[in-house]
C-alpha cells in the first residue's frame, strides 16, 4: 500500500478582502494523524477545501510526495489519494448505504448500467475489516449520524484515499460514538493511512494526536507535540491566557420552587419520549441533565415550555402550574429559555442582532409602545448587551446569522438572561462555540445561579456537565437513571448514560 | 413542594392508544357509500353496453352487458368490502395495503362509467375505443411530464413545460410544410424543445433567476412569438407553411388485432411508440445506470455530488435541455397526429396539466406515465359521453376526474416527496 506525503507550501485563500487562510505551511508525514487544532473560523475548513480541491488557493502550492499538483476539483484530490470526510455530511439521505459510496465512482457494465453489487461487496469488506456493522442497502437517513459517518469514511476507503481528511468529526458524535471513532482513526492509520484530523476539542485531539499544529485567524501560531497540557493547547488557540476550569464556588441552595413530577411525554408514534420524570431544582443551585442526545432531552425541555404536545404530569415553578399554558405565559413566569439549536430555534437569521436581543420583549416596554416600536430604545439596549457579553459583531444592524457560532449564542444568552428570571433553561449551552466563548458562557450561566435563580442545564457534553452541575440528572430513553451529586466518577455517569442506575444512589437523592 | 396536579392537554389526560391515520379508510368509506347510494339505488335501471372489440377486428369478443342498477349495487357492495377491510386494519392499529387504494379506484371509475353508460340516451360505449382515445390524448402529457420529471430530478423547477409543448407543435407544423416531412418535423420539435428548456437552464442555472418566473416568462414569450408567426406567416400562406401531414400509423401485423391492448400498444405513430420507448428508457436510466445516480444525486444534494467530482451546473443544463427535447416531441403530437395544422395556443394548458401528472406520479416516469394516462382519460371521458348524451352536463363530467385526482393525492396517494434541491441553484462554497 503506497503511502503518500502531503505538504502545503505558503497557501493564502482570500475571500474579497478577508483572508481565511494567510501564507500556511503545513507538512502531513505518511501514516501519521496530524491534527488541525483551532477555534471555529480560524480557517481550518477552508485550508481542507483548498487541501480538496474545492477552492482554488489564492497563493501557494500543494504538493504530494514532493510533486507539485493542481487541482481543479474534488476528482483531481481524489485520485492523488485524498480522501475527506465533511463536518455536515455529504450523504445523499434518499440513496442506499452503497449508492451513495458508489457515487462518482461508479463501478458499471455495458453502457453505464451500474453493477451496485460490486460496491455492496467492497462495502462489505470494508465494514468487515474495520468493524463498521454497516448495512450496504440501509437509507443513509435512516441511519444513527456515528453510522453515517463511517458511511463517509467508507467513501473515501473505496476509493484508495491514502490520506484522510476528518473535519470536525466528533462535533456531531455522543462520547460513545467519539471514542469509536478514535480507535477507528487509530486502526486506519495502523493501516498505513494518514489523517488530518481537524478539531477544537483538546481531549481528543491529545488522545489520538502524532502532530499539532495550531491554526489561528487564518495563520499557523505553530506546532505541539500531543504532550502538551491542555491549558497550554487551548492558550495557542485563543491567543491569551485561558483557565480551563471555572472554579466557581460551591452552592448555596435555598428554597426549592421549581418541581416536576411524573412529567411523560407521548410521542407521535405512541413511545414515551419522556417517562414519569420527577426532578426538582432549589433556587441558587444548577441541575445539569446528561445523557446520549435523542434521549427525551429535547421534549423534556421543551414539555416544560410548553412547546410539546401530549404531556402530562406536573411542572409548578413558583407555585404555579406551568403545563398547559401558552407559551407566552410560561416566559412571562419568568422562564429563561435558550434552545438547543440557535440557528433553528433561538435566532431568526435575517434579523439584526439588535432585533433578536428583544425578541422576546419588542412588544412590551420599553421597547415598545401601543403598536409602534421604539427603535431607539432597541438599539440602545442592543449596544448595552453587546458590550456586555462581549459579542463580536460588525454593528448592531448586522443579521445575526452572519456572526460565528460562539457570538450567536452570546447573542441567546444575552436576551434570555435580560428579563429578572425565576427559571433559567439552558439546552446544549456551548454546542459549536469556541473556547474562548464556553468559558465566558460557562462563568454567566454560574453568576445566574449565584443571584439566585433555578437553574437547569441539559448537555450532551459530559465535560460540560461536570463543570457545571451541582446536581446531575442522567436521562436514558426518556427514564431517569438517577439523581448524583457533584464529584460523582466520570466512570459511573458515563454507566449511567447507558442505563446502568448508580450503586447505592436513588432516584429522588 | 405541591401535590401533584395532572394538567390535561388536547383534551383528556388519557391518552389515545396510537394509531395509524385514519385518512384512507374515512375517504375509502365515503366515496363506497356515494357508490352505492347515487350507482346503485339510484341509477338507471337500462342495461349498459360496454363494447370490447371493434366490429372489424380479426378476433371478436362478445360485449359487456351490464344492468345499471344491478350493477351499481353489485359494485358499490364491492367498494364498501374493500372500504369495511380498511377500517378492519386500521383497528388493528395497521395500514392499509397498498394494493387496496388503487384496486379501489379502478372498480369505482368502472362502476361511475357504467352509472353514466346506462342513463345515457344511447347505453352503449366502446371500451376499446375510449381506453385508445385516451391514450392518444395522453401522449402529450407524457412527454410533457417526462420532461418535468427529467429537470426536477436533477433539480430545476420546469414550469416551462407548456412552452416546450408548444414551441414543439408549431416547429413540426412549419418544418413538416417546408420540407414536406413529418418526421423532420418530428426531430424539429424535439430541436425547439431543446431551445426553450435552453433558455430556462441558463437563467436559472448560470443567471440564478428564481426558475418558476423565468419558467412563467417562458410560456408567455413562446405563446406570444408562436401566434405571432402563426398570424403574419401561417394564415395567409397555408398551403406553404401550415400544412404538415401527419405520420404515418404504422399497425404492427397480428398483435394490432388484440382487443383493447391492440390499438393502445400496437396501432400507433411513431411518436406514440416512442413515447412507450421514453417511459421505459427515462425509468431504467434514472434508476439502473450511472447517468440516473448522477442526476438523482444532483437532484438531492448538489454539494455532495460535486465534492464526489461530478460538474453539477452541467449535470443540470444538459438533463433540462435534454427534458426539453422530450417535451417538443410531445409538442409534435398535437401537430402531427392529432390534427394537422398549428393553431394559436393549440397546446391549451396541458403543460400545467402534465406538471400535476409529474407530481401525482411522484416524479417517477412511470408514475407520471399513469398519471397522464388518467388525464387522458378524463379528458376522452369528456367528449364521448358528449356524443351518447348522458343527462349530467359535460361540464360537470370534465369536473369529476379532477375531483378524483384531488382525493387521490390528498388521501390515498400519501405524502410525495419531491427532490430535496429542486428548484435550489446550485452556487459553490
Amino acid at each position: 500500500m503506497g503511502v503518500v506525503k502531503l505538504e502545503l507550501k505558503g497557501i493564502s485563500k482570500a475571500f474579497g478582502t478577508f483572508y481565511a487562510n494567510q501564507d500556511i505551511d503545513l507538512v502531513v508525514e505518511s501514516g501519521q494523524i496530524h491534527c488541525l487544532l483551532g477555534e471555529n473560523g480560524a480557517g481550518k475548513s477552508t485550508l481542507m477545501n483548498v487541501l480538496y480541491g474545492l477552492y482554488e488557493p489564492t497563493a501557494g502550492q500543494i504538493l504530494v510526495d514532493d510533486k507539485p499538483v493542481n487541482f481543479r476539483g474534488p476528482g483531481d484530490a481524489m485520485a492523488a489519494g485524498i480522501g475527506m470526510v465533511h463536518q455536515h455530511f455529504m450523504l445523499v439521505p434518499v440513496f442506499t448505504v452503497a449508492e451513495n459510496v458508489a457515487l462518482g465512482a461508479e463501478p458499471t457494465s455495458f453502457g453505464g448500467v451500474l453493477s451496485i453489487e460490486e460496491t455492496r461487496k467492497k462495502i462489505r469488506e470494508i465494514s468487515d475489516k474495520y468493524g463498521f456493522d454497516v448495512d450496504p442497502d440501509a437509507l443513509v437517513e435512516d441511519l444513527p449520524v456515528g453510522v453515517q459517518q463511517r458511511v463517509e469514511i467508507i467513501k473515501a476507503l473505496v476509493r484508495q484515499a491514502k490520506v484522510l481528511i476528518l473535519d470536525e468529526p466528533t462535533a456531531v458524535l455522543t462520547p460513545q460514538e467519539t471514542d469509536e471513532l478514535l480507535d477507528i482513526m487509530r486502526q486506519l492509520k495502523a493501516g498505513g493511512t494518514s489523517i488530518v484530523f481537524i478539531s477544537h476539542k483538546l481531549r481528543e485531539v491529545k488522545a489520538v494526536s502524532d502532530v499539532i499544529t495550531v491554526v489561528r485567524r487564518g495563520k499557523v501560531v505553530g506546532d505541539a507535540p500531543p504532550t502538551a497540557s491542555a491549558t497550554e493547547l487551548a492558550s495557542m488557540m485563543v491567543g491569551r491566557p485561558v483557565s480551563l476550569s471555572l472554579n466557581k464556588a460551591a452552592a448555596q441552595p435555598k428554597e426549592t420552587t421549581f418541581v416536576v413530577e411524573n412529567l411523560t411525554v407521548r410521542a407521535a408514534n405512541g413511545t414515551n419520549v419522556v417517562d414519569g420524570i420527577s426532578f426538582d431544582i432549589a433556587q441558587g443551585e444548577i441541575l445539569a441533565i446528561a445523557g446520549v442526545q435523542g434521549n427525551g432531552q429535547t421534549e423534556l425541555t421543551e414539555a416544560i415550555l410548553g412547546i410539546q404536545e401530549h404531556v402530562t404530569g406536573s411542572v409548578v415553578l413558583d407555585g404555579k402550574q406551568l403545563l398547559g399554558l401558552p407559551v407566552k405565559d410560561v416566559l412571562r413566569s419568568g422562564v429563561g429559555f435558550v434552545p438547543e439549536d440557535r440557528t433553528v430555534d433561538g435566532l431568526v437569521g435575517p434579523f439584526s442582532v439588535a432585533e433578536n436581543l428583544v425578541l422576546d420583549l419588542y412588544d412590551q416596554a420599553p421597547f415598545a409602545s401601543g403598536i409602534s416600536m421604539k427603535p431607539a430604545k432597541v438599539a440602545e439596549h442592543a449596544k448595552a448587551k453587546i458590550e456586555e457579553f462581549d459579542i463580536r459583531t460588525p454593528s448592531a444592524g448586522s443579521a445575526a446569522g452572519t456572526l460565528s457560532g460562539g457570538n450567536q449564542q452570546k447573542v441567546v444568552m444575552a436576551r434570555e438572561l435580560s428579563r429578572p428570571l425565576r427559571l433559567f433553561i439552558a439546552s446544549q449551552p456551548t454546542r459549536g462555540v469556541d473556547v474562548g466563548s464556553i468559558e465566558f458562557l460557562h462563568k454567566r450561566i454560574v453568576a445566574e445561579r449565584d443571584v439566585g435563580t433555578p437553574v437547569m442545564i441539559v448537555s450532551t457534553e459530559l465535560d460540560e456537565v461536570i463543570e457545571l452541575a451541582d446536581r446531575i440528572a442522567v436521562l436514558y430513553k426518556g427514564k431517569l437513571v438517577g439523581i448524583v451529586p457533584a464529584g460523582t466518577p466520570r466512570d459511573t455517569l458515563g454507566l449511567m448514560m447507558a442505563g446502568v442506575g448508580p450503586e447505592g444512589g436513588s432516584d429522588d437523592q | 413542594m405541591s401535590a401533584t396536579t395532572t394538567v390535561p392537554r388536547s383534551g383528556s389526560t388519557a391518552l389515545p392508544a396510537f394509531r395509524p391515520s385514519l385518512k384512507v379508510p374515512v375517504s375509502l368509506g365515503v366515496l363506497a357509500l356515494i357508490a352505492l347510494v347515487f350507482f346503485g339505488f339510484l341509477g338507471s335501471d337500462k342495461t349498459a353496453e360496454m363494447k370490447i372489440s371493434d366490429a372489424g377486428d380479426a378476433v371478436a369478443v362478445p360485449a359487456l352487458m351490464i344492468p345499471g342498477q344491478v350493477g351499481g349495487i353489485v359494485l358499490g357492495i364491492l367498494l364498501l368490502a374493500m372500504a369495511a377491510y380498511s377500517i378492519y386494519r386500521w383497528t388493528q392499529g395497521e395500514k392499509s395495503p397498498k394494493w387496496l387504494p388503487i384496486a379501489f379506484a379502478v372498480v369505482f371509475v368502472f362502476a361511475l362509467l357504467v352509472w353514466i353508460v346506462a342513463g345515457a340516451r344511447q347505453p352503449s360505449i366502446s371500451l376499446a375505443g375510449l381506453v385508445a382515445g385516451s391514450v392518444t390524448l395522453a401522449v402529450p402529457l407524457v412527454f410533457g411530464s417526462l420532461s418535468g420529471v427529467l429537470c426536477e430530478r436533477v433539480g430545476v423547477v420546469n414550469i416551462a413545460i407548456e412552452g416546450q409543448l408548444l414551441g414543439g407543435a408549431f416547429t413540426a407544423a412549419l418544418v413538416a410544410t417546408m420540407t414536406g416531412s413529418p418526421y423532420i418535423g418530428l426531430i424539429a420539435a424535439a430541436a425547439a424543445g431543446a431551445v426553450v428548456s435552453m433558455v430556462l437552464a441558463v437563467f436559472s442555472i448560470k443567471y440564478l433567476v428564481n426558475q418558476i418566473i423565468v419558467g412563467v416568462v417562458l410560456n408567455v414569450l413562446v405563446s406570444g412569438l408562436t401566434g405571432f408567426l402563426y398570424g403574419t406567416l401561417m394564415v395567409p400562406n397555408k398551403e406553404q407553411f401550415n400544412t404538415p401531414g401527419r405520420l404515418d400509423i404504422l399497425p404492427i401485423p397480428l398483435l394490432s388485432d388484440i382487443p383493447i391492448i391492440g390499438p393502445i400498444l400496437f396501432e400507433q405513430s411513431i411518436a406514440g411508440y416512442l413515447m412507450y420507448i421514453a417511459v421505459a428508457v427515462v425509468w431504467f436510466g434514472l434508476f439502473k445506470t450511472r447517468w440516473g445516480l448522477r442526476v438523482r444525486a444532483v437532484g438531492e444534494h448538489p454539494q455532495a455530488a460535486d465534492t464526489l467530482g461530478i460538474n453539477v451546473n452541467a449535470t443540470r443544463f444538459w438533463n433540462v435541455t435534454l427534458g426539453g427535447a422530450i417535451a417538443g416531441i410531445g409538442g409534435a403530437v398535437f401537430t402531427l397526429v392529432t390534427i394537422d395544422s398549428f393553431t394559436k395556443d393549440i397546446s391549451g394548458g396541458r403543460g400545467f396539466i402534465a406538471l400535476a401528472a409529474l407530481i401525482f406520479g411522484r416524479w417517477n416516469p412511470i408514475g407520471a406515465f399513469l398519471a397522464s394516462l388518467l388525464f387522458g382519460f378524463a379528458y376522452n371521458l369528456q367528449s364521448i359521453l358528449g356524443i351518447i348524451g348522458t343527462p349530467v352536463p359535460s361540464q360537470f363530467m370534465a369536473m369529476l376526474p379532477y375531483l378524483v385526482t384531488i382525493f387521490a393525492v390528498a388521501g390515498l396517494v400519501g405524502k410525495s416527496r419531491p427532490p430535496a434541491a429542486s428548484g435550489i441553484p446550485y452556487v459553490k462554497g
